[in-house]
């Protein structure tokens, strides 16, 4: 059986390599394989993995990559996501991808569509735009229409027909992975010493490079190791991270966390992999069953609307209810519209619950982690003196 | 003879060049730009006039067959007492004015004392500073105001101390001074100071070196030929500030590209990198501008950005590249933000990275930020002129020489060692076109 | 060119005060409105620009309110520096749209309106979410401030370039099954079609003449600067009045007036009279700076550059292409208008409208200028840039400022870009 060490290494490797040679060699095993890839925070991967094509998460090129001609594209009051993903674009070492998808999260990420659509004719640029209208009659019907346009896209783009059939294996499997992934943070809540964040972070994020068949394979191997792996137990505060959304820490950031004394029980990395709150339907209209889990079962965030003021923030609570936690780290992507805008509301309704927090901003390639040790560090231990007080 | 004078008024330096009718430079004029833009202007002309008469007397020396075996020697002796009797000068305008300041008001009962305490200082500094201009001596900057106000700070505390005088207070008498006297346009007798000074070199070297009669001579004739200012072209970040008309002031974005053009009639891209901007020009075979862009609104990557380094390294600006040089290893600076940047550079010189090493990877992250302003203004395709203050800095070009190679391929990248006058070349040859071609 | 009797331009000004003076009234007429709600018992509804389907709520007799314009105002009357602040000091990060803090800002400080008139407080945020993330975000804000009824239209972004069937369904729907039947519940009024056809015929006439005022940026010398004149030009038909035949009113005004001005062979009128001779003919990307909107202007004028078509002029709907509203399909039509609005396009087709405007306005070149708060319209437009120079083969220049936060307008740097541009172009005329 793999080690936890082993799992992590592999899962490091894969996110080091900004060459994305798993992909490549994925796409290389068999002629006309096709890879498209998507960037945070939703796409239905079932319909691309249908379709016999692989979906590859970019998100950002991270602390590794020297951005020279991504610079040339944005200002400097825009986050760092969108300039390395350009750069990873136009270094070729994307040039293997076949199709992108742009969720709808963000105007900057929305633009991106485009500047693809003109400076890579040749790729399929979608931007995928979710319903902000949760009715089934209303935005039911428009987001069932565009995942059937989707579909006939992807039918076109690898010349394979995506049968019902087809689409339910999909979704059957990633089903499965989003139940693995709910188990790694249930796990994690309640033993986090067991699974630390780096571990639980470079294990989500080696699911958007694999096919879904391998990851949900090395996370199953990885809880069972995990299980049974005897951590030391310290005496850190446990904490809800948010506002990672998108643009991603460097790794560096979140061990940091870690060492500061905080133990991070719940966060909003890579929302996809666990992005319905339920399985979606094995049975019936494969597209009505990823429609209607979108419509009703999403998680909540940051980047879409809530339609009841009474819930806006209730999300947040309730994942430290949920996980134990004893405080929340916000931590956003300098310039990240939908993080910051949404901030202080999630912020009031944490007042109101009761639950003390921090705030501090980075990007993909903050270089010093100093100053969030320190914040960090002290928000521990204000949070343990507290606990003894009460 | 007709002459044609481009300045270009920068952020720190002001610079002058003096045109003749041939199109040759026959002198050039640097400053510190000061808060009075006017004054920058005149002492940067005023210099580029002095710099023509010793080439003037260059040419006279040089054609007069006087024989003398070491022009260069002379000339630079000759320079060295010209720029004493010009130090002096002000020095004793600064006197005269820190005298002003002493008064009763500032110094009730102790006026009379500071007014000797003065009156030593200046005696000191005189003697001290007047060293500086001795056969021999290295002279760091000609800027009064780094000369005087070294050894000023340096003798005014043991006098102070002698005389039992607030330190502070006579200090301040002189910042109050310096910049007034930095700012009242220079004295006209140019001509009378290098006459002066050619009397002291010759009681300085004795009579040995040449017939004093054919020096004076030459000197006479190079001092007689009138320089008949014709036409002078503004630029420059404060050339709005200049009390010249619209006809006479250009963009230092085309002066920068025609300047550039002159120098390398092949270059077709331009970077400049000075203390407030970065612009990057692309020109056609004319020297004529066809796109630019400058930095967005962020200072990263700009001269600014090195001086905000040297400061948070407490070293010179001029010490910075030649410390990166010495760097081992690549260390990677994300902080494309000035301020950010200091803190980076805390965190590691914390975490015990070697400074040298850091000051690479700031140097190289400089030259990024210069690398998407190129590709903003279309990239380079051709012969590329690199120019500006940071362009004297070879860590910097070496970084630059580096990302152009990994980026354009192979190029000829030029570097001039005037290239800081790169925008009033380019003036100047406005100032020429607008009389000889129109 | 432009030296004209000054009796004749007296007889211009007059001309111009009109529509001016017709602007101003409505404006000043529908703050009033707002601030005697309370009193009058009418409902009040908030929206923004893009995407406002102003006739669907005239037609339940609620007054508008425009956050965006309130912002915009506070930034011309230089009160915003010191509502971002107290947002900022609230919580509100320094990295957003500085529109929102400006609001939240006035909001804070008793909602009192650029007219010196307390704002009510809204019956219905009425959130059409056409173009801008931060909309979205915005309206939640203020509905966590009062509490109160919101409902979403959500128009899809036009990502593949092209207003699609199931867009154009999918808000008609919303229109049909949520937004008239919430309006009716809050205003106690029936949804009457007749009625929103009738203000739709009236928004077409308007539409007529406002395209045909832009569209005289074509002569030499222009008439208009369809930038910094534009944005007044705008004014009523992007807000409460469209569908009004006030607006009607104000267009057919302005038509006249620039006919005559055509006639008379006058450029642009600025703040300071009319502009002398017609240097540069440019096209803008982007929203203008507020705060000190005539000191930039300025900077084109005293240069002899004239704006002859521009962007932002479209982010209250694009009309030169076509487009009107249509009785005869009335709720169509308003889903069509909300698609459509400029920042709703996505790059490839604002490149296209760009380079259009280029070459058939006769332009020198592109000046954009990049705003901090706006990502909708400043992501990817370095690249929109390079796109649009290599196509008309004319150079564009960039300058960096905000809608309405003063920290970020530096008048020397924009001043020398701007100067180093227009120079530019002239030397490449000499050369050529």
């Amino acid at each position: 059986m793999a080690t936890t060490d082993q799992i992590i290494q592999r899962c490091q490797s894969l996110f080091e390599d900004l060459h994305f040679t798993a992909a490549r060699e994925w796409k290389a095993a068999e002629p006309d394989r096709k890879v498209v890839g998507f960037m945070p925070i939703y796409v239905p991967r079932e319909l691309i993995h249908a379709a016999g094509m692989l979906p590859l998460g970019i998100f950002g090129g991270g602390d590794q990559i020297e951005v020279i001609q991504g610079d040339a594209y944005y200002q400097s009051y825009i986050c760092r996501i969108p300039r390395s993903t350009i750069e990873l674009f136009l270094t070729k070492r994307l040039d293997f991808v076949d199709g992108m998808l742009f969720p709808s999260i963000c105007d900057v990420i929305r633009n991106l569509t485009g500047m693809l659509q003109l400076i890579r004719p040749d790729m399929y640029a979608h931007y995928y735009d979710m319903p902000q209208n949760y009715d089934d009659r209303v935005g039911g019907e428009f987001y069932v229409n565009e995942l059937q346009e989707l579909r006939h896209d992807f039918e076109n783009l690898s010349g394979n027909e995506i049968t019902d059939a087809a689409l339910r294996v999909s979704i059957v499997l990633f089903n499965r992975n989003r139940e693995l992934i709910k188990e790694l943070y249930i796990l994690r809540a309640a033993e986090p010493w067991k699974v630390p964040a780096t571990e639980a972070y470079l294990l989500s994020r080696a699911g958007m490079l694999l096919p879904v068949e391998d990851h949900n394979v090395l996370v199953e191997s990885y809880i069972k190791a995990a299980r049974s792996a005897d951590r030391p137990r310290r005496d850190n505060c446990k904490i809800v991270l948010s506002g990672m959304f998108c643009e991603q820490p460097p790794l560096n950031l979140i061990k940091s966390l870690e060492l500061a004394g905080c133990y991070v029980v719940d966060d909003d990395f890579m929302l996809i992999n666990r992005w319905m709150q339920e399985p979606v339907s094995e049975t019936g209209d494969p597209i009505e069953a990823l429609a209607r889990a979108f419509l009703h079962h999403s998680t909540k965030t940051s980047a879409t609307y809530e339609p009841i003021e009474a819930d806006k923030g209730q999300y947040l609570v309730e994942a430290v209810r949920k996980s134990g936690a004893e405080g929340v780290i916000f931590a956003a992507p300098s310039f990240c519209d939908p993080a910051l805008l949404e901030r202080p509301m999630l912020q009031d309704a944490l007042n109101a619950a009761g639950i003390p927090y921090i705030a501090f901003k980075y990007a993909e390639n903050s270089g010093q982690m100093q100053p969030i040790r320190e914040q960090a560090g002290t928000f521990a231990d204000s949070i343990k003196l507290w606990g003894e007080n009460a | 003879m007709k002459c044609f004078i481009g300045i270009d008024l920068g952020s720190t330096t002001t610079k002058a060049i003096l045109m003749d009718e041939n199109k040759d430079v026959l002198g050039r004029g640097i400053t510190n730009s000061r808060s009075n833009y006017d004054t920058a202007a005149a002492v940067s002309k005023q210099e580029a006039y002095i710099d023509s008469r010793f080439t003037l007397l260059r040419r006279e020396l040089e054609q007069s067959q006087s024989g003398m075996v070491d022009i260069d020697a002379f000339l630079r002796d000759l320079e060295r007492n010209f720029r004493r009797e010009q130090f002096m000068e002000q020095l004793q305008d600064l006197r005269r004015t820190c005298l002003e300041f002493a008064t009763a008001a500032r110094f009730k009962d102790k006026e009379a004392a500071v007014r000797e305490a003065l009156d030593e200082i200046f005696r000191r500094v005189a003697d001290q500073a007047g060293a500086l201009f001795q056969p021999g001596a290295e002279r760091k900057s000609d800027f009064f105001r780094d000369i005087a106000g070294s050894f000023y700070l340096a003798v005014a505390g043991e006098v102070c101390k002698q005389a039992n005088l607030p330190f502070d207070q006579v200090i301040a008498v002189y910042d109050k001074a310096i910049i007034e006297v930095e700012n009242r346009p220079p004295t006209a007798d140019l001509k009378g100071k290098i006459v002066r000074g050619l009397e002291n070199l010759l009681t300085e070297a004795g009579e040995d070196r040449m017939s004093s009669a054919s020096m004076q001579q030459a000197v006479d004739r190079a001092l007689a030929v009138e320089l008949e200012e014709s036409y002078v072209i503004g630029t420059g970040y404060g050339r709005v500030r200049l009390p010249f008309s619209k006809e006479h002031i250009r963009s230092e974005i085309l002066c920068h590209g025609l300047g550039a053009h002159i120098m390398y009639h092949g270059t077709r891209t331009v970077l400049d990198i000075g203390g407030q901007d970065t612009k990057a020009i692309q020109v056609d075979a004319n020297g004529i501008v066809q796109n630019f862009q400058m930095n967005d609104r962020c200072a990263a990557g700009c001269g600014r950005y090195l001086g905000y380094i040297a400061d948070e390294m407490k070293i010179g600006l001029h010490e910075l590249g030649p410390m990166a040089l010495k760097a081992k290893k690549q260390v990677k600076i994300n902080s494309t933000c000035t301020v950010f940047a200091g803190a980076e550079l805390r965190d590691r010189l914390a975490l015990g990275e070697d400074r040298a090493d850091i000051l690479g990877g700031l140097h190289r992250s400089i030259i990024l930020r210069a690398m998407s302003i190129i590709a903003r203004s279309g990239g380079i395709t051709d012969q590329f002129t690199f120019t500006g203050g940071v362009a004297k800095n070879q860590a910097a070009v070496n970084a630059l020489r580096e990302l152009v190679d990994e980026n354009y391929g192979k190029v000829t990248i030029n570097i001039n060692p005037d290239s800081i006058y790169t925008g009033s070349l380019g003036a100047a040859t406005f100032a020429y076109r607008a009389v000889m071609e129109h | 060119m432009t030296t004209v009797a000054t009796k004749k331009i007296d007889l211009r000004e007059a001309q111009k005060d009109q529509s001016m003076e017709k602007q101003k009234e409505m404006i000043a007429g529908n703050f009033t409105r707002l601030a005697r709600a309370p009193q009058t018992g009418e409902k009040v509804s908030y929206t923004f620009v893009p995407g406002n389907i102003n006739e669907l709520v005239m037609c339940f007799d609620m007054v508008g309110n425009f956050p965006e314009i309130n912002a915009l105002q506070m930034g011309m009357r230089k009160k915003s520096g010191n509502f971002i602040f107290d947002a900022e000091r609230a919580g509100h990060s320094e990295d957003v749209c500085t529109y929102v803090k400006t609001d939240l800002g006035m909001v804070y400080n008793g909602n009192i309106g650029p007219t010196g008139e307390r704002l009510p407080e809204p019956d219905i945020l009425l959130l059409s979410y056409t173009g801008c993330f931060t909309f979205l975000k915005w309206f939640e804000l203020l509905r966590h401030q009062y509490k109160c009824p919101t409902v979403m239209l959500h128009v899809p972004y036009q990502g593949g370039g092209k207003i699609t069937e199931n867009m154009r369904k999918y808000v008609v729907k919303q229109l049909k099954e949520e937004v008239i039947p919430t309006l009716e519940r809050i205003s106690g009024v029936k949804f009457d079609i007749d009625r929103l056809r009738e203000y739709l015929r009236e928004s077409a006439r308007a539409e007529d003449d406002l395209v045909w005022v832009l569209q005289t940026a074509r002569h030499k010398p222009s008439p208009i600067d369809a930038y910094f004149g534009g944005v007044y030009y705008v004014g009523p038909i992007f807000s409460a009045f469209r569908g009004t035949r006030d607006a009607t009113e104000y267009y057919r005004l302005l038509r006249a007036e620039i006919q005559a001005r055509i006639d008379a062979g006058l450029g642009p009128v600025t703040p300071e009279g009319n502009m002398g001779e017609e240097k540069y003919r440019l096209v803008v990307e982007g929203p203008p700076n507020y705060t000190n909107l005539r000191e930039f202007w300025k900077m084109f004028y005293d240069d002899g550059a004239v704006v002859v078509a521009s962007s932002y002029t479209k982010v209250g709907g694009v009309y030169d292409f076509g487009f009107r509203h249509d009785p005869e399909h009335p709720l169509e039509s308003l889903a069509d208008y909300c698609l459509g609005c400029y920042t709703n396009m996505n790059l490839p087709q604002r490149v296209d409208m760009l380079v259009n405007y280029i070459n058939d306005y006769e332009a020198d070149g592109l000046l954009i200028n990049s705003i901090k708060s706006c990502n909708s319209f400043s992501a990817g437009q370095l690249l929109m840039m390079r796109e649009v120079e290599k196509r008309t083969g004319k150079p564009a220049a960039f300058v960096e400022t905000d809608l309405v936060d003063p920290r970020y307008f530096s008048a020397a740097n924009v001043k020398n870009r701007l100067e180093s541009y227009f120079q530019m172009v002239d030397q490449k005329r000499r050369a050529a």
